[in-house]
């Protein structure tokens, strides 16, 4: 049963594997080309008037699905608009600046205001979020050509609201896994409470991704880092769906940094055949292992880079789907448009709970699939 | 592609390798570890009791055919006892035959013997009395006869007479 199952399986984890990078690939841009107009428009209207606001909803949608997708440095779950209040709450800023500058994110007033710590002005600009040195005016000049603001930058340590869901979601997973530890022990090596719902989980990262593409004989060292890798980013992933308007996973950030721990990992522990296999091909031509070489060298770099660019635009073009499909239902405003593009959010956002798994997974796989060329070992030394 | 670049934060990028390094470490000590040892014992405890069932299987089929050889042996052992036990007794039935016929014989001819020395005995005593009985008749005519003389010539003449007949 299992094992007619798997060949099926991973056929079709490879397809969804490599439908991203077939369909993201160019609307990789286009996603990202939406978000260049807004700041555009968004620029041109800033430019016209300072800090006008956009005025018309559907501007206003782009805005906000604009800033959803970015970091920020406060905690906002929802806003009135006619008030101008935000529900939510403020977090600490943390900037290395000719020493350590420590306020709280509310004295930027969600980005109205000018924050000033130990003689130095710091404001929050609006196209990326980001926190930029300024003076009492709090202008931050942008550059004509990139729209990218040429004011200088602090370092920015901040608890902003992605380190938080970081930190929460770490926690979760502390006390989830280890609570589901410690009920091995006291029911005689069989779990028990909420957590045995993950023991499936943990068993299936075990038997159906590291065994078969590590190896029994390696794959021990690997499981710690999959184990983790998986449910991090699965439990960001499912924060993404939730109603806090959180987007971790869909960070570019966050997955370059995923991304550079497998490839820190893959190489660190990769053994002689590996190398050999890059540098050197065995049973090629010698003129063609030297034209394999660099090619193999950017395999090495691109396999990581692709990790990046998958999660990231996968989550990243989710939110702004679906986002841009409840949108639509304020533009509609009418019984029929606005109840087909709730049906259809409602699809898309069972749709994306399936996305979270699969990626979560994907990754997973692939992490796993480097590790294992990375430690294997060649028995057909002597056919070459 | 710039704007992917200008996306990059390096304080996120240094909290999210801090939190995650972190979070791997402590995974792996309180919850990873155990939890895959705790899985590989109870998989190691599976194998284990279905080895020995099965070895106990293989145990309880050994005794079955133990038994089974044993109780074969068993009943050979008694058809044979029983065969013995016939043969013997017919060889017991035919010996007291044989036993039974030769002391009969030999009862027959001691009785024979004892019949005939028995006869003899009789015979002699008879004998005996025949003479005795005789020579008190004899004796008896003698006297008789003594006291007539003549007769007495007359009788010895028959009796002479008689011996020449016989």
């Amino acid at each position: 049963m299992v094992i007619s199952n798997r060949p099926l399986r991973f056929i079709i984890a490879t397809l969804v594997a490599c439908l991203p990078l077939m369909t993201f690939a160019n609307p990789e841009v286009d996603s990202v080309k939406v978000h260049t107009e807004v700041a555009h428009e968004t620029t041109e209207q800033s430019h016209e008037g300072a800090h006008a606001e956009p005025t018309d909803v559907k501007s206003k949608i782009k805005a906000f699905i604009g800033h959803h997708v970015l970091d920020s440095h406060d905690f906002t779950f929802f806003s009135d608009e006619v008030e101008g209040k935000h529900y939510g709450f403020s977090l600490p800023v943390i900037l290395w600046d000719n020493g350590l500058q420590l306020f709280s994110s509310s004295e930027f007033e969600h980005g109205e205001a000018v924050a000033e710590s130990n003689g130095n002005f710091y404001a929050i600009n609006h196209h990326d979020g980001k926190i930029y040195k300024t003076d009492a005016s709090g202008k931050i000049i942008e550059d004509e050509k990139t729209g990218f603001p040429e004011n200088e930058r602090p370092l920015d340590f901040s608890i902003t609201k992605t380190v938080l869901s970081i930190f929460i979601a770490a926690i979760l997973m502390v006390l989830i896994f280890a609570g589901l530890a410690k009920t091995y022990s006291k029911n005689g090596g069989i779990a028990s409470g909420a957590g045995r719902i993950f023991e499936p989980v943990v068993l299936f990262i075990r038997d159906e991704i590291a065994i078969p593409n590590i190896g029994e004989k390696h794959y021990k060292r690997y499981m710690s880092y999959l184990l983790t890798i998986f449910f991090f980013v699965l439990f960001l992933n499912i924060f993404g769906l939730m109603p806090f308007g959180i987007n971790v996973t869909g960070n570019l950030t966050i997955t370059f940094a995923l991304a550079i721990m497998t490839f820190l990992i893959t190489n660190l522990t990769a053994n002689k055949n590996y190398w050999g296999h890059i540098f050197w091909m065995p049973g090629v031509p010698k003129v063609m292992r030297i034209v394999l070489a660099p090619i193999e060298l950017l395999g090495v770099i691109i396999k990581p880079f692709s990790l990046m660019i998958r999660l990231y635009a996968n989550i990243f073009a989710g939110h702004i789907v679906l986002m841009s499909i409840i949108g639509l239902m304020f533009i509609f405003k009418s019984w029929l448009g606005s109840s087909l593009s709730f049906a259809l959010s409602f699809a898309l956002s069972i749709l994306e709970i399936l996305v979270a798994f699969l990626q979560a997974y994907i990754f997973t796989l692939l992490s796993a699939l480097y590790f294992g060329s990375a430690v294997e070992e060649h028995h057909h030394e002597e056919a070459h | 592609m710039e704007k992917l670049i200008h996306q990059f934060e390096l304080g996120l990028f240094f909290w999210q390798v801090l939190i995650f390094v972190g979070l791997i470490f402590l995974l792996k000590k309180f919850a990873w570890k155990p939890i895959l040892d705790a899985v590989n014992d109870r998989e190691e405890g599976i194998k284990n009791a279905l080895l020995s069932a099965e070895n106990a299987r293989k145990e309880m089929q050994n005794l079955q055919a133990d038994n089974q050889r044993i109780l074969q042996e068993a009943r050979m052992e008694r058809d044979n006892m029983l065969k013995d036990a016939r043969e013997i007794k017919e060889k017991m039935i035919a010996d007291s035959k044989e036993e039974a016929q030769a002391q009969g014989l030999k009862m027959i001819e001691q009785a024979k013997a004892a019949i005939e020395s028995e006869k003899n005995a009789a015979m002699a005593e008879l004998k005996l009395q025949v003479s005795t009985l005789s020579l008190s008749i004899a004796e008896k005519l003698l006297k008789d006869e003594l006291s007539n003389k003549e007769a007495q010539t007359k009788l010895v003449e028959k009796m002479l007479g008689d011996v020449k007949l016989n």
